[in-house]
């Protein structure tokens, strides 16, 4: 066939196959990649979904540098014992503002997707300091050391600085106040209105019962978030996504 | 690439007519069978992409005639089993709390429901047994020592609503002073009535100590934990004269409950149950052996 002939050309040019080769690539490439950034099916828009604050930032730092997603997910996907063991499936617009997202692979542990405010800040404390004293056939390991780290959120400003270069919709204001609401949040005896106008539903506790802010702190915050910033007493499923 | 090469043997096939530097290739095409295999599958995936989502167009992809989707099919997965659960479940909603139990039939169903419910949800704090964590803040719910209750109705209460969290508004609230902490009374205070509790729950104490501990006490306790340290569940005012602690009743534990207090948090579970969940797991929290 004269059409297969012509293929000798491309098989005896390296450069021309090279050239060649990157076109069939890109061009699949734009057929799968691009449209999820346009389609309407993939992104959803759902009302309540905030940026972390400071404080829940260092805590999903801390959960990273941990490691914790190697035996935690946070993903519940769209089945039914999935749905009635953690809470409703996940979203795509409830991982929109992390960087990278925490779904994870594997799950050791259970998912955590909807953990916020599904345990006390104590029971988290004592679960973190020793996982069996709680759950006896736990086979987490021990973080009690994050409670005698003492973090001040010196560097939290560049953090969400750095978050805002990706996409995240820091303001000013939010940059500006970074220090300040990282010890709002963890003192109930702040003046924590600012942070909550900032960050809506931010809840403001002394996490870990201790005094300071501990990395304790930041993690039990960050926890207490998960999952809990869109109100699914008023969210309407969309069935075609 | 006429010419042939002077390896060639009998018997083997004709060459594809390719030439490199004097090498010649074979040609062995693929078996049939894989090969038709191989156009079943290229036909298959064109079909399962008009059967499926697919195609990406202006807006949004093609939807797939099928009308396949992971929401609807989550959603019917859970419709089915509520329907076929329907009847009893509400027949559990429609009947009184404290009959639930005389009637066989929704017993048998609270009490399997409650128990899946209970493993999923209340575990984590109050033991896969229900014993709770001793001296740690976490409740045994087999014992008959209750903070708020014991009978059906409060248990029901308890967990529709918790108990001092954030987020629904009829949790059960108290809030025991800071005492140490917030300086309501002086260090030796504190040791004093530390030792009357020691004494009230029939422990070893420091007799002169117990009894200038119990003016501290009637001044500054017995509103809440009553004159003799009986509770008061009003409140959720544990029992001090009795052997059973919460958080311990040693003088280190009791102490740092003077100084500190304490203010464990239940989370309110009307908002992730269903209201026949929260019957069922009350009914088998109620049947567990503490029960009134």
């Amino acid at each position: 066939m004269a059409f297969l002939d012509k293929h000798k050309v491309i098989e005896t040019h390296a450069t021309l196959l090279l050239v060649l080769s990157f076109l069939v690539v890109t061009i699949g490439g734009l057929v799968q990649i691009v449209p999820l950034f346009y389609l309407e099916n993939t992104i959803e828009k759902v009302e309540g979904v905030r940026p972390y604050s400071p404080l829940e930032l260092t805590g999903r730092d801390i959960y990273i540098r941990e490691g914790c997603y190697v035996c935690h997910s946070q993903m519940i996907r769209p089945m039914r014992d999935e749905v009635e063991r953690y809470g409703h499936y996940s979203l795509a617009a409830e991982s929109m503002y992390d960087h990278p997202f925490q779904w994870g692979s594997k799950r050791t542990g259970p998912d955590l997707a909807r953990v916020g405010n599904r345990y006390s800040d104590d029971w988290h404390v004592d679960h973190l300091t020793d996982p069996q004293s709680v759950v006896p056939e736990s086979v987490m390991p021990k973080y009690g050391f994050l409670l005698n780290a003492s973090i001040d959120g010196r560097y939290v400003e560049d953090v969400m600085a750095t978050h805002r270069i990706v996409g995240v919709p820091y303001s000013d204001e939010m940059l500006e106040n970074a220090q300040a609401d990282f010890r709002a949040q963890a003192d109930p005896d702040s003046d924590y209105d600012g942070l909550q106008e900032r960050y809506a539903n931010a809840q403001v506790r002394n996490f870990d019962g201790q005094p300071g802010i501990s990395e304790m702190d930041a993690l039990v915050a960050y926890l207490q978030v998960l999952g809990t910033m869109v109100d699914f007493s008023t969210f309407q499923p969309d069935a075609s996504r | 690439m006429s010419k042939l090469p002077n390896n060639r043997q009998k018997g083997d096939p004709e060459t594809t007519g390719h030439s490199w530097d004097g090498i010649e290739e074979f040609n062995n095409p693929m078996p049939r069978w894989w090969l038709w295999t191989f156009y079943v599958c290229i036909f298959w995936a064109l079909l399962y992409s008009i059967a499926y989502p697919a195609w990406p167009l202006i807006s949004r992809a093609t939807p797939g005639i099928l009308g396949a989707s992971t929401r609807a099919d989550v959603a019917a997965e859970i419709q089915r089993f509520s329907d076929a659960n329907a009847p009893i479940r509400a027949k559990v909603e429609a009947a009184e709390l404290t009959e639930i139990s005389a009637d066989p039939e929704l017993l048998s169903y609270a009490n399997n429901a409650g128990s899946a419910v209970f493993r999923t949800w209340c575990a984590q704090c109050h033991g896969s047994g229900a014993a709770g964590v001793q001296a740690s803040g976490y409740p045994n719910l087999l014992d008959d020592d209750w903070l708020w209750g014991g009978d059906i109705e409060n248990i029901y209460l308890t967990i529709n609503h918790g108990i001092r969290n954030t987020t629904d508004d009829d949790a059960r609230l108290s809030e025991m002073p800071r005492f140490g902490a917030d300086e309501l009374l002086e260090k030796a205070q504190i040791d004093e009535v530390v030792q009357h509790v020691l004494a009230i729950s029939g422990q070893e104490h420091d007799a002169v100590l117990a009894e200038a501990g119990a003016v501290v006490f009637e001044e500054n306790c017995a509103a809440c934990h009553g004159e003799a340290g009986e509770g008061n569940r009003d409140l959720g005012a544990p029992t001090l004269n009795d052997a059973i602690w919460l958080y311990g009743g040693d003088v280190a534990s009791l102490t740092y409950t003077v100084v500190n207090s304490r203010a464990g948090v239940m989370p309110n579970w009307n908002t992730r149950l269903s209201e026949a969940d929260v019957r069922a797991v009350a009914v088998y929290v109620h049947g567990l052996g503490g029960g009134e």
